[in-house]
């Protein structure tokens, strides 16, 4: 009789702990409440989710900015594969994949008059990559650079001017190596004397080997939170293929992280807005665009929770403190931007080679 | 008359069949759209490929060949069978113990309080209590400081990042999982086959050996599946604990999907990880001499 209430009791212990268990997840699951009128959905970088960034948008037009983050074209790509024609409504992809996103017929044309391309970096324009045919598809956003992340307590800041020391011995087991083998591939061939534009078949040997070596003295490879983590608590003093993106976010809290441009030079990323096709709301869009590149949104993009790193309208400067502006290195651009390069932009078989080489590396 | 009767009966044997069919087809239509169909589908991508943008219907093995014949590929399947293979072990190791201490040694009005703390893990995000080891386990993190502190080391300890990082991630969880079933068994198993085997002089050895052993075996093996299925499937604590040092085959999938939107080969892999799953299956069934009546 006592085990038979005992049984009781233990049920109603465990339906309770299951009733507390989904009402506290339907707590977490549910819905907000919609105030707004009208939704607009965005696929972006996780620089595009920090509510200081949306906001003054949502409240200005009564709309709610639903978005997902993606990391890497591919990944995006995948999720727009597996989306419904006016799922999304705003695109933001690396710039290099720009055209790769007009051929799949993903993009709008965009009126150009409604851009403040003329306030725009020159060299961060990059017409070649978001325009075809005279039609404008694409506006850059924001850029920086993937290069060598270190903290200077405990690495010699002049051994970071040499990007050999990504695959010397010298700090072996305190690397961590950032886990998007595009850019990764280009510095491995900038470190090899090549330009990232002019990486072909010949090089993928050359590549390998590299890769290889990187790998041998590296510690983790890891994706942009883990490679802030570690670099933060000091489970590695190096990131290769971190930035201003990596360090900047964390100057407040972490004066001794630092990052740099070697004597070879580092490869240069943007990132750019589009609007989508098949999006029902493409005057809506297209507004959302404009707020991004217009000078306070710009301030807001470059100094978002996710990371930090240069605004493409060199009028965001304006909206920009003093300490914001150092921490991005606001005034030195014009040398910076004359030592980097783009990622570099494969064929669909240099791709595939690159990706299956990464791949290997990281089995290694 | 016979007759009749027979006929009756042969009437009512249809009725009980279409009641049991009543009765079996909700499940049934439920396996089949959810399981089945999937699956096929499923089995029926793994036979295409990947050209640029497009899926080709080439139904061909051209996606296993590459699984088998690629190391980087193939590697992941061996990493994932070592890590889960040890998880199991440890684990399986780690909570008889507990659970025995739980169900012979705790008094009984504290061992619902004690369940309760055996299952507070799972009532964390598995990805926070990824991070959280990562934290603990990091070279500036709580074990590397206190064994600087009392002096065990000098310099830190290399424990996050390795497989090591995430076989203790896995053990953390899975060790309660393995608990309560192996607790569930044990308070089953009446005090009279202790008694019975100190009658026949059997020592403590040996009556644990020969006699509640045996007896616990299906809530080991329950455990140690569940235990296996969960491990071999898992992509994020490898992600997060691992640092990327050596890929399982969740992992792999995840760079198809993720990266190349390559369907076709991340269905390949997906049956092969299933097929894993199914010899597991096979190996523990065979074992427990499950018997259909």
């Amino acid at each position: 009789m006592k085990s038979v209430r005992d049984g009781a009791r233990l049920r109603r212990f465990f339906s309770s702990t299951a009733a507390i268990a989904i009402a506290a997840l339907s707590t977490v699951a549910a819905p907000a409440p919609v105030f707004a009128q009208e939704e607009l959905n965005a696929l972006v970088w996780c620089d595009h989710t920090d509510p200081a960034l949306l906001e003054p948008f949502e409240k200005a037009n009564d709309v709610k900015v639903n978005v997902k983050v993606y990391e890497g074209t591919g990944a995006g790509l995948s999720i727009l594969d597996q989306s419904q024609p006016g799922d999304w409504d705003v695109l933001v992809i690396d710039g290099v994949d720009v055209h790769r996103a007009i051929d799949l017929d993903l993009l709008a044309e965009m009126p150009a008059d409604a851009l403040p391309t003329a306030d725009i970096f020159p060299e961060v324009r990059m017409e070649a990559n978001n325009m075809k045919d005279g039609k404008t598809y694409a506006v850059t956003e924001k850029f920086g650079y993937n290069t060598i992340s270190y903290d200077k307590t405990k690495v010699d800041p002049k051994d970071m001017q040499d990007l050999s020391i990504i695959w010397s011995d010298k700090y072996k087991g305190r690397i961590a190596l950032y886990d998007y083998y595009l850019p990764m591939i280009g510095l491995v061939g900038l470190g090899l004397g090549k330009k990232t534009a002019d990486l072909s078949d010949a090089d993928m040997p050359a590549i390998k080997e590299k890769l290889a070596a990187m790998r041998a003295v590296s510690k983790q490879v890891s994706d942009v939170v883990s490679s802030q983590t570690a670099l933060a608590t000091g489970e590695v003093d190096i990131l290769v293929g971190g930035g201003e993106w990596i360090t900047a976010v964390l100057s407040a809290d972490k004066p001794s992280l630092d990052w740099t441009i070697p004597e070879q030079g580092a490869v240069r990323w943007a990132q750019s807005i589009g609007v989508m096709k098949d999006s029902t709301k493409q005057d809506l869009a297209l507004k959302f665009v404009q707020y991004i590149v217009s000078p306070e949104g710009q301030a807001r993009l470059a100094t978002s929770s996710c990371y930090w790193a240069m605004p493409a309208n060199a009028k965001a400067g304006e909206h920009l403190t003093d300490k914001q502006k150092a921490a991005l290195r606001f005034d030195q651009q014009a040398e910076y931007l004359k030592k980097t390069q783009l990622y570099p932009i494969p064929s669909a078989e240099l791709d595939q080679k690159f990706q299956d080489a990464w791949t290997e590396m990281l089995q290694q | 008359m016979a007759d009749t009767a027979l006929t009756s009966a042969t009437a009512l044997e249809d009725a009980d069949r279409r009641k049991a069919w009543g009765f079996v087809a909700p499940a049934l239509l439920w396996t089949v759209a959810f399981f089945v169909v999937p699956f096929a589908f499923m089995a029926a991508m793994s036979l295409w490929r990947r050209e640029g943008r497009d899926i080709v219907h080439a139904w061909n093995f051209d996606n296993y060949i590459r699984f088998f014949s690629e190391n980087a590929l193939f590697r992941g399947l061996v990493n994932s069978l070592e890590i889960t293979v040890i998880v199991t072990v440890i684990s399986v190791l780690l909570a008889y113990p507990l659970a025995w201490i739980i169900a012979e040694r705790v008094p009984k009005r504290l061992q619902r309080m004690a369940l309760i703390l055996a299952i507070l893990p799972f009532w964390t995000s598995y990805v926070v209590r990824s991070y959280s080891w990562l934290l603990v386990l990091s070279k500036n993190g709580v074990i590397n400081q206190m064994f600087m502190t009392i002096g065990l080391i000098s310099e830190p300890l290399e424990l996050a990042s390795t497989r090591t990082a995430t076989v203790i991630g896995f053990v953390h969880f899975f060790v309660m999982l393995l608990t309560l079933t192996i607790y569930s068994n044990l308070i089953q198993l009446s005090p009279n086959y202790r008694r019975a085997a100190a009658d026949l002089g059997a020592n403590a050895f040996q009556t644990f050996w020969h006699v509640v052993l045996p007896l616990t075996l299906p809530g080991i093996m329950t455990g140690a599946f569940l235990t296996f299925v969960l491990c071999i499937g898992d992509y994020v604590t490898p992600q997060i604990l691992g640092g990327n040092n050596e890929l399982v085959l969740p992992q792999i999938i995840m760079l198809q999907l993720g990266r190349r939107a390559d369907f076709p080969m991340a269905a390949a892999l997906s049956i092969v990880l299933m097929l894993a799953v199914t010899v597991a299956y096979l190996a523990c069934a065979r074992w427990l001499k499950i018997e259909r009546a």
